[in-house]
């Protein structure tokens, strides 16, 4: 361990961030969702599309002035950790601690638990349970703090989900269709315009993983490979042309964005995972260094 | 088209209305969801208050008690689920039931549609996840029946401007729903065609 040095008062830290960032997450709206939103009420040549857009960009401004949470779905929390160099912390005990911060979150505000058991459909009442809240954890040389991002991922869009795994010869344009497809059924189920996560390539495990972590990424930025960007940009432009428009009522706004998120694969495989976010892209995200500052933003 | 009405509502407010119009409402809409229609339907257990002329809204409140309420309860967020999983339940509410309005997201099948056509009756489309404006716009929880259900209830919430509401599926069989996903798969063909997909 020469040269990482140990996050002091670990335990309390996670709890209050786990608290802080399931709660924040749900009341105030990443700005770039927020641009995005109001970009697409300013080009919409739809009236009723303008008017329900018009109410998306309300609800942020309510929930802003009153401290509510924007949408009753206390959603399905998931935690996306990134641990950087030079920085050491008990892993177990920090995924505890923001496990206890989600429930505290939730009995003190208090929250709808949304969580139960998947067969006698039990409600424990803290937003927990067996493999609730998700964590994903990761490594990265890049950074030098721990990086915790926090989506409460509601389920309307969360059933809009799917997977495909399509064979070499199904090519690219087999992917393109299977995403556009997936947009066409999925209508107005998942509360759009939404945030389409895309993810191509790996196992079915990772692919699925992909896409929702593309879900994450900022409105707005495009993926690093010129290729994927593009593709971006083309599935983005089809999928709201299709007309399917906010909730689903008609309009040109069907998605704010789409990303791509992309691992190699089998020399058989070419699998395919959409994962859709609703309109109002909830993340919060928490940059723990190493002395123990915390840094809170999206 | 913009309607500014106060429920209870009759046949003719709600045949008035076409796919498209706005709505805003005033007075009563009731919340209840899954388990409170389960109870009704599947458990025969006749519903406990009057629900003639009476408007739905697929529901899923945060609440939390309060002594000065008249219910005992105080809305914290009230927002509006997905109404599919409650289709089923549509031709009845209507046809033994006397409702009129289902106010709910994402739509209802097409039976549902043919059944708001026989009895009268419509679905509004609130816009989903927008719960904090949809809750500034319950005065009051007035009642909670069957609260062994919590939260699945049966709610009377007292409404002030609620809306505004797209009338999504209209009494005269017309649906947006049907409308925007025939557009979609027709486009659907021509972007193949633009993108070279076969």
């Amino acid at each position: 361990m020469t040269g990482s040095a140990t996050v002091p008062n670990a335990g309390a830290l996670f709890e209050d961030l786990g608290r802080r960032l399931y709660l924040d997450a749900q009341i105030d709206i990443p700005p770039d969702v927020r641009q995005a939103l109001r970009d697409a009420a300013a080009r919409e040549s739809h009236p009723g599309a303008r008017g329900i857009l018009a109410t998306m960009l309300r609800a942020i401004d309510v929930s802003d002035r009153k401290q509510t949470l924007v949408c009753q779905d206390t959603g399905i929390p998931i935690f996306w950790i990134t641990i950087g160099r030079g920085i050491a912390v008990d892993g177990a005990a920090m995924l505890e601690a923001l496990r206890r911060g989600v429930e505290r979150a939730t009995r003190e505000t208090p929250l709808r638990s949304s969580i139960v058991s998947p067969l006698e459909r039990k409600n424990r009442q803290t937003s927990s349970g067996d493999g609730v809240p998700v964590f994903h954890v990761e490594f990265s040389s890049a950074i030098d703090h721990i990086d915790i991002v926090m989506m409460p991922k509601g389920s309307g869009s969360e059933s809009m989900s799917f997977l495909k795994m399509l064979t070499p010869a199904d090519g690219e344009g087999g992917v393109k269709k299977f995403i556009l497809e997936t947009c066409v059924g999925a209508g107005g189920r998942p509360c759009p315009p939404t945030i389409v996560g895309v993810g191509i390539g790996g196992s079915s495990d990772l692919c699925m993983t992909l896409a929702k972590k593309a879900t994450l990424r900022p409105v707005g930025q495009r993926h690093p490979d010129p290729a994927i960007a593009a593709l971006e940009v083309e599935l983005r432009d089809a999928i709201n042309s299709t007309g399917i428009g906010p909730m689903g009522l008609g309009g040109d706004t069907t998605v704010l964005d789409v990303h791509v998120e992309a691992a190699w694969t089998h020399i058989t495989l070419n699998p395919v995972a959409v994962n859709m976010q609703c309109w109002r892209g909830e993340r919060r995200r928490a940059r723990v260094y190493p002395d123990g500052r915390v840094d809170i933003g999206y | 088209m913009e309607h500014r009405l106060r429920t209870p509502l009759s046949e003719e407010d709600v045949r008035r209305m076409r796919a498209g119009d706005a709505v805003t409402l005033d007075g009563v809409v009731w919340g209840l969801r899954d388990a409170t229609l389960i109870r009704m339907f599947d458990h025969g257990q006749p519903p406990p208050a009057d629900l003639r002329g009476g408007v739905l809204l697929h529901v899923a409140p945060n609440v939390r008690p309060s002594a000065s309420a008249p219910s005992g309860y105080e809305p914290m967020t009230v927002g509006t689920t997905t109404s599919l999983r409650m289709d089923r339940f549509t031709r009845a509410l209507l046809r033994d039931h006397g409702v009129r309005a289902i106010i709910g997201k994402g739509g209802l099948s097409d039976d549902s549609s043919a059944a708001f056509r026989e009895y009268g009756g419509a679905y509004l489309a609130i816009v989903g996840g927008a719960a904090s404006v949809e809750t500034e716009q319950v005065e009051a929880i007035e009642r909670v029946y069957w609260e062994d259900l919590m939260p699945e209830c049966l709610w009377q919430f007292r409404v002030r401007a609620f809306g505004p509401l797209t009338v999504a599926m209209d009494a005269a069989g017309a649906s947006l729903y049907r409308d925007v996903a025939r557009t979609a798969q027709e486009r659907l063909a021509q972007i193949y065609a633009k993108l070279g997909l076969g």
